[in-house]
């Protein structure tokens, strides 16, 4: 036996252990979803037998009947879709209005000003929720939408985020606009923003998933019931005595489709994105 | 078409000075190059012509009209940078017409201006394309055609031609060259390659550390240089440094490196006469020094050095030879069928017409 051949089979040894172990890691990723996808179209006398069943047997297609009927999961829809947006589109305008500032224009304090917008990214959002939940209180706005989206417009993690990004963006393009004859709205809104797709892509994706499966914020302002979002709806199929467990995972399932949609049209940009808070940030 | 005027312009970032009381006045339509090495503030000193930079003292005037306090847009200005700054998001056509669009030009007028400058750079093909499908010539151009759509008073180039290959930074030169006789236009051209500023300049403004060390055409700058950094910064390969005495002998006066002596002509006696025992830096550019077997001109006993031949460099119409006097290495020019090889004793004589005297301390010229 050459060494060549040596070597290539070394390569797919290599490669069939590297391709057993993502298989194993893909498998234990994706399990969860099978199950719940599988328990949703169960008969609830099924849920926990012993044998691993995962293709049910019969189908139950009316849990997903039931438990849209359950809740009123069209009000709650509307509301995620609602807070969801608004809090995206308000955090990307704000933190690339900000990011601009911060990296772009030239003001006294600029730097320490910025340590100190980073510096709230250290302190635990737990740490906050009574303080903010006490001036909501002050300003009447509990059990609204303002308080549903206003507190997650602001953001110091997006912020810093596209002010890396800007940083990136070549200098000489922004003197070239100044001699254009462009004022400083107009370069952060011509010429920043589109350069800058890839970057408020990300950060959009990475807010609205993350109002969109948030519970405990709208939990500790809301009250009523028009005011409830889906995470929150979901917790109604659980108490303490009984889980109707066909009906939350088929109710899981509702919820979970519109944010892998979102994942999957924008998977590039999401990979990217990682590349882009891990390396650059 | 417009003069431009810098009056005693500072600037300072902090304690540090990058532009030392400049003061340069260029003519309507004069091609007007600064040059210098690097961190020497010649871009600096573009960018506050331009409005990038405020000024930190020192007027700057362009046409008329004193521009301190004037934004960018309204100094009546182009300028085309290094890296070319397109805007990658738009086509070539968008880009031309960006600067024309915020001025509220009609879109007739707009369309008009670009289609005869696409004409004149030959990028009429490309209006359609976006930056990147371009080759980095072709990059250039627009960014040249972006500047002159607005058919500004001042073009102000800032190394345009740096970031191309060698060939075509020679196609380049000459079309900006033409494109200057074209336009009439007043331009100031930063660079830190002296080809560039000695084929392109009608003037060339030679800076180091923030000062302006000479402004003069090309011709004047390469033969009478006014100090040893010039002399030495104009011309390829550069003019050869060495101390040397200066030493009276009966009516005579030599400059002795201590290898070798040459005599100093009768008409820079005077210039020389103070610093008599005293040290000199003696300049001599590389094609004032000549093989002593094709030197065909009146040949004076005692302008004659030797020295070890190190390096030799064919070019094809000329060979460059690095040669070791024993005190110093030098280079010269010889004959491109000259037979010297490495290790060659060597003898060389000097044009005594031709050589340049500067001050040790100051190194300022003393033939001037």
């Amino acid at each position: 036996m050459t060494l060549y051949h040596i070597m290539k089979i070394k390569k797919y040894v290599n490669h069939a252990i590297l391709y057993s172990l993502l298989i194993l890691f893909g498998i234990t990723m994706v399990f969860p979803f099978l199950w719940m996808l599988s328990t949703s179209l169960k008969d609830p006398s099924q849920v926990f037998t012993a044998s691993l069943q995962l293709i049910p047997d019969p189908i139950v297609w009316k849990n997903y009947a039931e438990a849209w009927e359950a809740i009123p999961f069209g009000r709650f829809y509307m509301n995620s879709v609602a807070v969801a947006l608004a809090v995206t589109l308000g955090q990307v305008l704000t933190s690339s209005m900000a990011a601009y500032a911060f990296s772009r224009l030239k003001f006294p304090g600029r730097d320490s000003i910025f340590l100190g917008y980073l510096a709230t990214m250290m302190i635990p959002g737990m740490v906050v929720t009574i303080p903010v939940f006490i001036l909501l209180k002050s300003l009447g706005w509990l059990d609204s939408y303002k308080a549903l989206i206003l507190p997650g417009v602001f953001s110091a993690y997006g912020t810093f985020m596209l002010r890396q990004f800007f940083m990136t963006l070549p200098a000489d393009l922004e003197d070239a606009a100044k001699i254009d004859g462009c004022s400083l709205w107009r370069i952060y809104w011509q010429i920043i923003l589109p350069l800058s797709k890839p970057a408020l892509s990300t950060l959009a994706m990475f807010t609205f998933l993350g109002n969109w499966q948030s519970f405990f914020w709208p939990l500790v302002v809301t009250s009523s019931e028009s005011m409830k979002t889906l995470p929150i709806g979901l917790s109604y199929f659980q108490d303490i005595y009984t889980t109707e467990w066909t009906l939350l995972m088929a109710g899981s399932i509702i919820v979970l489709v519109p944010a892998l949609l979102v994942f999957i049209l924008n998977q590039k940009f999401i990979t990217q994105g990682i590349a882009l808070t891990g390396l650059k940030g | 078409m417009a003069r431009v005027i810098l009056q005693n312009v500072w600037k300072r970032f902090g304690d540090a000075e990058i532009v030392k009381d400049f003061s340069l006045e260029v003519p309507d339509k004069e091609f007007c190059v600064l040059v210098g090495p690097s961190g020497c503030g010649k871009s600096t000193t573009l960018r506050m012509v331009a409005g990038l930079e405020e000024v930190t003292a020192g007027d700057i005037i362009i046409g008329d009209r004193r521009v301190n306090d004037l934004p960018p847009k309204d100094r009546d200005i182009a300028m085309v940078f290094q890296n070319y700054a397109l805007y990658p998001h738009m086509t070539v056509y968008e880009n031309m017409a960006f600067g024309l669009k915020l001025k509220k030009f009609s879109d007739p007028e707009i369309s008009m201006r670009v289609k005869e400058a696409a004409e004149i750079l030959g990028i009429a093909h490309l209006l359609d394309r976006k930056p990147k499908q371009l080759s980095g010539g072709q990059r250039q151009r627009v960014a040249v055609g972006r500047a002159i759509v607005r058919k500004p008073k001042v073009f102000l180039f800032d190394e345009p031609l740096s970031n191309l290959d060698a060939k075509l930074r020679v196609q380049m030169r000459a079309e900006l060259k033409k494109m200057h006789e074209r336009l009439q236009s007043t331009i100031i051209y930063v660079t830190h390659d002296q080809t560039e500023a000695m084929t392109m300049g009608d003037r060339i403004c030679i800076m180091k550390d923030g000062s302006i060390q000479q402004v003069d055409n090309p011709l004047s700058v390469y033969e009478k240089p006014d100090n040893r950094f010039v002399g030495g910064f104009i011309g390829s390969p550069p003019m050869n440094f060495m101390e040397a005495e200066v030493i009276v002998r009966g009516e005579e006066c030599f400059l002795n490196e201590g290898m070798f002596e040459i005599a100093v002509r009768r008409r820079y006696k005077d210039n020389v006469m103070p610093y008599v025992n005293k040290k000199l830096i003696l300049g001599i550019r590389p094609e004032d020094i000549h093989d002593k077997l094709s030197f065909t001109l009146n040949l004076k006993e005692g302008n004659v050095m030797s020295g070890m031949v190190d390096v030799v460099e064919p070019l094809g119409s000329e060979i460059f030879l690095h040669v070791n006097t024993g005190k110093n290495e030098i280079i010269c020019r010889v004959d491109a069928h000259s037979k010297v090889q490495p290790n060659n004793i060597i003898e060389l004589v000097v044009d005594t017409r031709k050589i340049h005297l500067f001050e040790a301390e100051t190194g300022c010229s003393i033939l001037q």
